[in-house]
């Protein structure tokens, strides 16, 4: 048995890049409790389409937490009220029947809004552009154990590997920092030896890129920590500033 | 390779500066504490120390121009960085709520700011008041004139609002250093995925005792009317 509920939304509608945004009010009425948070968009897309208006635009693919693509600032919390959840894993039975939900895209400078809830986060491709790769060619997979890896490094750096690069940290820090994104992409690749070779260059050119984006300060807030999908530490941060102080000293 | 410069202008060496300002600060309160306690040592002590202080010549000099440069470098760069956060997000959040949970959003955090600016007006005011302000003189015991900051002292903090204005800011210095001090040691890079709850409680402990002990004397003197029997006659 499920219920159905009645959820009161409140989202961004933007007709492009350079047009004014507004808020849009509807009220779903049959929204199901087993449907993820982007099912109930579905939703009520199909209702607007219906009704021969365009439907609301929202980023996903692969909706099941993988992918990073979804990237929903829902009532206030990027990704929502669960911890370690993007907002395609997000259920509507967190909610309850007559919740009032505000959506809005994140916001940040350097992730300008393309339509509605979609933004540009091209920006987090140009970090990684920028040094967030190995050079050398690295054939194909090795036996697991031919290159011993410390355990405590080979663990660092599958967590900060578990980024997938959604924007959450951007959207909820209040100073709108991608450190946390920048530091995990820096910091998987330099725990390991194939990265060990390139860290020094890698750590300024991507520190350099963040900033030329236009993303703000790191002030420690944690924020980004609390909203990671994949709960990735801000651990990462300081392994960066270590690492980049090593670089330039 | 950048050059140091550069770094230093990096949201790394900021971020860096931050937290090596706010540390060498954070020392100097602890020195300034023990100094303040020169007042419960003997009828003479606080002002032969304060003294003592003053006839350092060129090398206070340079522990004043260090302790302004270090101020005045830490109060930019904090200014800096909470202006840089409104050029980063240009339109705000209708809803905007912490997940709570390793969110360190607290009253600390969010209001450094505030606090940072609040505590450089003090400072103003305080120098202002013991380094420049009219102070009796009175004769050290070789004979020598010397200004008596301990009476000082003593009147501004039996006056209720000097010494209500004092506990106030001290606490907000205690309230930026919540979040202060741990701040400082993550943005020097000492901190990793064990050590976190430690720095935390230790910023915690530190904020309070400081502040516990910058706070006795106004409060001791304030109750007992600048006659109590700590204060040596």
């Amino acid at each position: 048995m499920s219920t159905n509920m009645t959820i009161h939304l409140r989202y961004w509608r933007q007709s492009g890049p350079t047009a004014k945004g507004y808020f849009e009010d509807r009220t779903l009425s049959n929204v199901n409790e087993h449907m993820s948070f982007l099912e109930m968009l579905d939703v009520l897309n199909e209702e607007l389409q219906l009704e021969g208006k365009d439907p609301v635009e929202f980023d996903y693919d692969c909706r099941e937490g993988i992918c990073g693509s979804c990237n929903l600032v829902i009532n206030g919390q990027a990704h929502g009220p669960k911890k370690g959840t993007a907002c395609c894993q997000l259920h509507m039975r967190n909610y309850f029947d007559g919740d009032h939900i505000t959506i809005e895209p994140p916001r940040a400078s350097a992730f300008p809004v393309i339509k509605d809830l979609v933004v540009d986060r091209s920006a987090f491709d140009r970090i990684i552009e920028a040094g967030g790769y190995v050079s050398v060619k690295t054939g194909s997979a090795q036996e697991a154990n031919a290159r011993p890896i410390p355990k405590n490094d080979a663990d660092l750096a599958f967590d900060y590997a578990a980024c997938i690069g959604c924007g959450a940290c951007v959207a909820a820090c209040p100073n709108a920092s991608a450190s946390l994104f920048t530091s995990a992409k820096i910091s998987h690749l330099s725990h390991l030896p194939q990265g060990d070779v390139e860290r020094n260059n890698r750590v300024v050119a991507m520190v350099e890129q963040m900033e030329e984006e236009g993303f703000g300060d790191c002030s420690n807030f944690g924020e980004c920590e609390a909203v990671c999908p994949k709960e990735i530490s801000i651990a990462a941060i300081a392994d960066m500033r270590r690492d980049y102080v090593r670089a330039v000293l | 390779m950048p050059t140091i410069i550069k770094a230093l202008q990096s949201q790394v060496g900021r971020k860096l500066m931050t937290g090596i300002t706010g540390i060498a600060l954070m020392l100097f309160l602890v020195v300034h504490l023990a100094g303040n306690y020169a007042i419960f040592a003997s009828a003479e002590a606080f002002n032969i120390y304060t003294q003592k202080l003053e006839s350092l010549g060129i090398l206070l000099y340079i522990a004043e121009a260090g302790l302004l440069f270090f101020v005045l470098y830490h109060s930019y760069l904090g200014i800096s960085i909470w202006l840089g956060k409104r050029k980063a997000r240009s339109s705000g959040y209708e809803v905007y709520k912490s997940r709570g949970g390793a969110s360190r959003q607290n009253l600390a955090s969010r209001s450094m700011i505030l606090s940072g600016i609040t505590i450089l007006v003090f400072l103003v005011v305080h120098i202002w008041s013991f380094k420049f302000g009219e102070t009796e003189m009175i004769m050290s015991a070789d004979g020598e004139p010397m200004r008596d900051l301990r009476q000082l002292v003593i009147d501004s903090f039996t006056t209720w609002y000097i010494a209500l204005g004092y506990i106030v800011i001290l606490s907000l210095i205690m309230l930026h250093l919540f979040h202060g001090a741990w701040s400082a040691f993550t943005s020097l890079g000492v901190k990793n995925k064990n050590n976190t709850h430690a720095f935390k409680l230790g910023a915690y402990v530190f904020a309070i005792v400081l502040m516990l002990g910058f706070i006795f004397i106004p409060v001791y003197i304030f109750v007992t009317g600048g006659m109590g029997s700590l204060i040596a006659y």
